[in-house]
């Protein structure tokens, strides 16, 4: 019954897919377009093929494979590379692979640098003579300057070609900084080597040992943050091996296994205890728990029957379940969380914004400082002026660091971030990142909030001869087209006492207060207070009735026939388990908690004041939750809102950070600042621990960024000699350069060791 | 000396002119898709000139192994990628209004700049 897809079945399943693109190699001229073009379109089943010459790009469309087109185009005479873009485990997969090549490259670059630099330099401070003074010097110094030359080309190569790139497209990268600072270096040494007698004797002095060395140091460091930077995206590499390689597909009665690249909208797909869902569905048959920690942070297994959502990257615990396709490749949760984890990764918060304007200026500045510090080193310099000058100019450009400027706020809020993500909170941005950890006021809308957001019908108070059962009838009735959290409370009440719907005329949603109708000629209204007012029903009758509810924390939905009050349907809504603990945490940290909720007064006090929180602002429409936010802004507080996602949008925009709760399979996370992706209130009290261990982070890295280069590169131009008589070294220069990028990338790892819990 | 003073200053002009005043011819993309190389140090081609209001998708193809070269950012519009080695990672830009939308490395080290008309 169960087999793999074939090579055969791949082949026809990517016939399916019918556009095609091809890099050609080879193709040197515009005639050759034609010829391409003629080979490809003479192959069975292709439909056109155009090729872009400036891109040497051609694409494809027909049910062909790759390899047919690839053929076609060798057997023209040119060479053909698919360009098939990589997906999210292959780029991770191929970016582990060519890092760990361009470790050992960066590695043997430093053996061979420093194993010509350090002997140079134990010979220096051995004999404190590296000057250029007879004949045999000069040759020994040549063989040394040849060698020096074949450590540039062997371990700089990259910093020479990267640089004379940048320079052809006008801009000025590190390797610019680090090519000039060498290459100076170098030919001053060997024109002092070459050509003693135009350089005063003073200044007869070659820097080979610093040229090798800095090369080799900065090899070094470039390794070490190469290594450091691997475990910077290690959230994102979770999330994405989340994603199962294959699923099993039932297509014309047999099962088979697919790539999951293959797997379309509307297939039927059979998942076994033990294995991992493969994209999103609603299952069709079956039972079983699903295991959704590892997108909610959830740890409770939730239980799965027909009609249920499953999402891709869970874990199917105990059942077997078939389960028909809704959502694939880019658009399952799963890719959606990564993507939006991806982009906050790299999205800047303002604090680096000031980095980033300095970056973009960094590197020219610094040419022209070290310019400025020869000349007057030249101009005002003690003897041998040259040397000095030399000397102050190459320390200028190699202590000089962008790196870690540039890296100080990315690497810190990718760490963040994805330390977020792991704890099941989704930040939309770096913005939201930082502003959250500033929140001095979260304001918490109650239902589905605080309280799980599934209310039961607890009491039906009959205020006249109406029996309970026609009550609820009629109120179901009512309430049969609304999704309002309480009308589906009734609904699902009269559902299981077996209540069959009336017909009902004439119906009338009134937001905020609640929905009026006919039903065989009598005027029905069922809703709260200010709808019974409105419509001008004496409700005063039943008012001691409904304090006693609402101090039970249980909202009074009133039912009035022909403009009588004739019932009373008390809904309560249970309290999550965590959420006393959660807003105690926020208050812990100084937070002051607010709620917001329609419910009336007294219900609001009673759930406010048993999850501990002293403000709240009861009886607001939904429109009117953007303005309790305004009105805390007003008061200089920086607010965060927390509500469901949909009807509190308007709140959650006006909001400084508004977060949405949700269960992380909702498409609209995208347009909350923060989804938290588990119900639990705890996710806003990490969110925000999370975000200042975050900007606390980059602090230190900024400011240990700029404390570098505002110090290293004054110091590095000479400004402490006339009053010490110090001049930095260059080796010691380009050791500092290399490690202050190491420095911040290590110190932003740090924050994977951060426990949001314990704050 | 006088020399060397006026060469000093004639170098920290050059640089001023150089990499700051000077302006860039730039590539006019007139396809749906497009490629772009990140080889050793730089994209090719930098200053890309598209037209207003049509989505491009451009292909990125590193070359280039230095980790400096693994992200491209397009800030303004909110876009990250991950550049797989030697494999194309392909990005599609919405359309755009007219306007200058900058896209670097994450350090800000590789940059190039889409003008929008």
């Amino acid at each position: 019954m169960e087999r793999s897809i074939s090579n055969k079945e791949k082949s026809v399943v990517q016939c399916e897919l019918s556009q095609h693109q091809l890099l050609i190699e080879g193709a040197g001229c515009a005639s050759c377009v034609g010829k391409i073009e003629n080979a490809l379109k003479q192959v069975p089943g292709v439909q056109q093929a155009t090729m872009n010459f400036a891109q040497r790009m051609v694409e494809v469309s027909g049910s062909v494979t790759d390899t047919q087109l690839i053929n076609a185009v060798e057997q023209a005479g040119y060479r053909a590379q698919v360009m098939n873009t990589a997906t999210e485990q292959e780029v991770l997969e191929e970016k582990s692979k060519a890092d760990v090549e361009h470790y050992k490259q960066l590695i043997r670059n430093m053996t061979v640098a420093l194993g010509l630099g350090v002997p140079l330099m134990i010979y220096g401070l051995w004999t404190g003579d590296m000057s250029v003074s007879s004949t045999l010097e000069q040759i020994a110094w040549l063989i040394v300057g040849l060698l020096t030359l074949a450590v540039m080309v062997y371990s700089g190569k990259h910093f020479y070609l990267g640089a004379w790139k940048s320079l052809q497209h006008h801009s000025a990268t590190m390797d610019t900084l680090i090519a000039l600072g060498t290459g100076a270096a170098w030919l001053y040494s060997m024109v002092v080597v070459l050509l003693p007698s135009s350089v005063p004797e003073m200044a007869s002095h070659v820097y080979f040992e610093a040229t090798t060395m800095i090369i080799g140091l900065i090899n070094l460091g470039l390794a070490l943050e190469l290594r450091a930077r691997g475990k910077t995206s290690e959230a994102i590499k979770r999330l994405v091996g989340l994603q199962p390689k294959t699923a099993r597909v039932i297509r014309n009665d047999k099962e088979i296994d697919i790539p999951i690249e293959y797997v379309q909208l509307n297939d039927i797909i059979r998942v076994r205890p033990g294995e991992k869902i493969p994209v999103d569905g609603v299952v069709k048959e079956g039972n079983t728990t699903v295991d959704e920690s590892m997108l909610s942070g959830e740890p409770m297994p939730v239980e799965k029957g027909i009609g249920d959502e499953v999402v891709g990257g869970t874990l199917n615990k105990h059942g077997t379940v078939l389960f028909i396709t809704t959502r694939v490749g880019k658009d399952t949760a799963l890719a959606h969380i990564i993507s939006m984890v991806k982009r906050a990764q790299n999205s800047k918060p303002p604090i680096g914004r000031l980095a980033d304007v300095i970056s973009a200026y960094f590197v020219p500045t610094v040419m022209i400082i070290s310019v400025l510090s020869a000349l007057v080193w030249l101009n005002f310099g003690p003897d041998p002026v040259l040397a000095f000058a030399l000397v102050s100019a190459m320390t200028v450009l190699i202590i000089a660091c962008p790196c870690a400027l540039g890296l100080a706020t990315p690497m810190s809020v990718m760490v963040g971030v994805g330390k977020a993500a792991e704890a099941g909170v989704l930040m939309r941005n770096g913005e939201a990142l930082q502003t959250a950890s500033k929140i001095t006021t979260m304001m918490l809308d109650k239902t589905g909030t605080i309280t799980q957001g599934a209310p039961k019908v607890t009491d039906i108070i009959a205020l006249n001869d109406m029996s309970e059962e026609t009550i609820l009838q009629l109120a179901a009735s009512l309430e049969s087209g609304s999704e309002h959290p309480l009308a589906v409370a009734i609904m699902e009440t009269a559902t299981e006492r077996n209540l069959s719907l009336k017909k009902i005329d004439a119906f009338k949603a009134i937001t905020g207060h609640g929905v009026e109708a006919s039903c065989n000629n009598n005027q029905l209204l069922l809703g709260n207070e200010k709808l019974m007012r409105a419509k001008n029903v004496n409700i005063d009758a039943v008012k001691d009735q409904v304090d006693t509810l609402a101090s039970e924390a249980k909202t009074a939905i009133y039912f009035a026939v022909n403009e009588n009050i004739s019932a009373i349907l008390a809904v309560a809504d249970p309290i999550k388990e965590d959420a006393i603990s959660a807003i105690q945490r926020l208050q812990k940290n100084n937070i002051r908690v607010v709620m917001v909720t329609g419910d009336n007064q007294a219900t609001a006090a009673a759930v406010a004041e048993k999850v501990g929180i002293s403000e709240f602002f009861a009886e607001v429409l939904p429109e009117e939750k953007a303005e309790k936010v305004a009105f805390l802004q007003q008061q200089g507080e920086i607010v965060g809102m927390t509500g469901d996602g949909i009807n509190d949008a308007p709140a959650l925009a006006r909001a400084h950070v508004g977060f949405a709760i949700g269960t992380g399979t909702d498409v609209a996370i995208e347009s909350a600042d923060v989804t938290l992706m588990r119900g639990s209130l705890h996710g806003l009290a990490d969110a925000i621990a999370i975000s200042k261990a975050t900007l606390k982070n980059i602090k230190q890295n900024l400011l240990g960024a700029f404390i570098y280069n505002i110090a290293g590169i004054p110091v590095a131009a000479g400004v402490l000699y006339p009053l010490w008589g110090m001049l930095l070294n260059p080796v010691i220069a380009g050791a500092a350069m290399a490690f202050s990028s190491v420095t911040v990338v290590t110190n932003a790892n740090r924050l994977r060791l951060f426990k949001a819990q314990d704050n | 000396m006088l020399l060397m003073n006026v060469m000093g200053l004639g170098l920290i002009g050059l640089i001023i002119w150089w990499f700051w005043l000077y302006k860039p011819a730039t590539t006019v993309v007139d396809n749906t898709s497009f490629i772009v190389t990140v080889d050793n140090g730089v994209y090719e081609p930098a200053h890309i000139k598209l037209t207003a209001h049509q989505p491009v998708t451009l292909r990125f193809i590193r070359k280039d192994a230095s980790p400096c070269a693994e992200m491209v950012l397009f800030p303004d519009l909110e876009i990250s990628e991950a550049l797989p080695l030697n494999k194309p990672a392909e990005i599609k830009l919405p359309p755009l209004k007219s306007g200058e939308y900058s896209f670097h490395c994450q350090m800000q080290m590789y940059r190039g700049v889409l003008i929008v008309e």
